[in-house]
């Protein structure tokens, strides 16, 4: 029997890899695309497993949602991108530097 | 049954359904010729909708469940963000005209974001607080690169993107444990679990998180660092947008959590809002200093501007979120006007974003400089004009909920802070002399910038009664 522990334990794992994915990579921002992804897909985790764990259907009916958003979440992102790379011709994060910050 | 219900949420289905009309009118006929009647159309639906929001009887009205609420604070905010919102188009229309980029998806991308902000505010629910937040954010993604085919335009997109993802994420996680630990989502049981049980090691660990992914929408120190580049990198219409509406659907939305859901645990969060309440007037105050590009120095006097409205919440009173509506309020008239004036920047057809260009513009246009005057010094909070007495409401309700320290520290980055503001002024007034900038403002923008610095004057009597409909706001909120 897998308990609840183990599953947070996983979704945990995965939420920090995400975080470390967005923050560390200085490679491609497709990379960034997916850590994020993995941050929603680590809270869905949770969200399934606490909805088991409570015996509460809410959980699930939020992890759908997220489901959804975070598809027209990438979306979207992938579009900036696209325009990004028309006017960059790179999508390396490191040439994501025209203005400081 | 549900009919209550769609009588609760009509404003929002109303400006959904029209958003979602207009998509098919103008793809179907001219697309963007119809552009600006659409956003002419699109500004009188909001100011309608505004006005009808406003004349509502007071009362609450729950829907879907309480996850919707319909109460005086959320009409309060609903109204705000929906005037400010219409002007905002019509401020937009003549520069999205002469730069070549009227759009008609413009005006209804700023509705959608606008559904988005109404369904923040009136949150009584994890679920539809998510629901309201991507909605708007997706929408300000794709708007930040509105100009395609501009670098910075996209790569201001690209940064809010990645910078919003992950703080819908930090909340989402947050929201996780929230749900794990009361075993309910809404703000309501959320309440009652607190109430019987106390703030748990899980609920706060959620609280924490969630605080955060809102902090980053509201761009409060230390999560504020996408500002100053969307705001830079956005075209100026939608940076004047930036700067007003979605603050108060942001302020909004962390006042509605933090006391429907965590009201029983006002000291536990508290002092969470102090600190970022803190930080961000003091980064605000200093960061600026150093910015020449005044949309920037704007992005670090929101940053600012919103350490002040969070002192106000940070109080946990009726008091603090009375002063925090007062002072949104003020911040978005100020904001309008200034942004009237800056999307006149321009010098033989180029926007000029360089504070050094003003330099004695009070020769060349001093109606206009007098004006600017007014709200930088409004801004940064001299008496007697209005910009200042929003700052008292926050400092007496910090100081009255014991807040002293963060009051003090209010005081002292208003005083660094002033610096900036003045000076632009300086330049204006004894700066030395530039090539002029030569944009002729169109009437509705001399009339918004003249009427926002007239509001900053003559308010100073009365708030025009602002401090009664915040006062009844607040009060709903905590009943």
């Amino acid at each position: 029997m897998i308990e609840l522990e183990q599953y947070l334990t996983v979704a945990g794992v995965l939420f920090v890899i995400g975080i470390f994915g967005i923050f560390l990579n200085r490679k491609n921002v497709i990379i960034i695309l997916m850590s994020i992804e993995l941050m929603l897909l680590a809270v869905n985790v949770n969200m399934v497993a606490f909805s088991v764990y409570l015996g509460d259907l809410t959980g699930q009916v939020f992890t759908l949602f997220i489901l959804t958003v975070a598809a027209a979440e990438a979306a979207i992102g992938l579009a900036i991108l696209v325009c990004f790379f028309r006017n960059r011709g790179t999508i390396s994060v490191e040439d994501v530097n025209v203005m400081k910050g | 049954m549900i009919s209550n219900d769609l009588n609760t949420v009509l404003p929002e289905l109303l400006l959904a359904i029209y958003a979602m009309g207009a998509l098919m009118f103008a793809v179907y006929t001219g697309k963007d010729r119809v552009a600006s009647m659409l956003i002419w159309i699109t500004a009188l639906v909001m100011f309608a909708l505004g006005g009808w929001i406003a004349a509502q009887p007071a009362g609450a009205h729950m829907a879907f469940g309480g996850a919707f609420v319909d109460d005086g604070f959320s009409r309060f905010a609903k109204v705000l963000m929906l005037w400010a919102s219409g002007l905002v188009l019509l401020l937009s229309q003549d520069y999205l005209t002469r730069n070549d980029m009227l759009k008609f998806e413009f005006p209804i991308l700023i509705s959608l974001a606008v559904v988005g902000m109404m369904m923040m505010v009136s949150a009584g629910d994890l679920m539809s607080l998510y629901m309201g937040l991507e909605l708007q954010s997706l929408a300000l993604y794709v708007i930040a690169s509105f100009r395609r085919d501009s670098l910075r335009s996209t790569e201001a997109g690209l940064k809010y993107f990645v910078l919003g993802a992950l703080s819908s994420g930090m909340l989402l996680y947050g929201a996780s444990f929230i749900y794990g630990t009361t075993g309910t989502t809404k703000f309501a049981g959320i309440t009652s679990v607190i109430a019987t049980d106390g703030m748990g090691l899980g609920l706060l660990f959620g609280m924490v998180f969630m605080t955060v992914g809102m902090a980053f929408k509201i761009s409060a120190a230390p999560f504020h660092m996408w500002t100053p580049d969307v705001y830079e990198g956005s075209p100026t219409p939608v940076t004047a947008f930036f700067a007003s509406a979605p603050k108060m659907a942001a302020a909004g939305l962390i006042a509605r959590v933090m006391h429907d859901a965590f009201g029983q645990a006002t000291a536990d969060w508290g002092q969470i809002i102090a600190m970022l309440s803190m930080l961000s007037m003091f980064l605000g105050a200093v960061a600026a200093i150093g910015q020449t590009n005044i949309k920037r120095m704007m992005a670090y006097s929101s940053i600012g501007h919103m350490g002040f409205a969070l002192m106000g919440l940070a109080s946990g009173t009726q008091e603090g979120v009375q002063a925090m509506l007062i002072y949104m309020a003020i911040y978005v008239v100020m904001n309008l006007g200034v942004f009237a004036f800056i999307l006149n920047m321009e010098k033989d057809g180029r926007a000029v974003t360089d504070i050094r260009s003003l330099g004695m513009y009070s020769k060349t246009s001093p109606g206009r400089a007098m004006a600017l005057a007014i709200l930088m010094f409004s801004l940064a909070g001299i008496p007697p004009l209005v910009g200042f007495f929003g700052k008292l409401f926050v400092l007496q309700a910090a100081i009255n909920a014991g807040y002293s320290w963060l009051a003090i520290g209010g005081v002292i980055a208003s005083v660094i802070g002033a610096f900036y503001y003045l000076r632009i002024i300086y330049y204006m007034y004894f700066g030395s002399e530039t090539d002029a900038l030569d944009a002729k403002m169109p009437g509705l923008h001399y009339i918004v910038l003249a009427a926002s610095a007239a509001i900053m004057v003559f308010g100073a009597i009365n708030l025009f009664g602002l401090e009664g409909f915040a006062a009844a706001a607040a009060e709903a909120l905590l009943k």
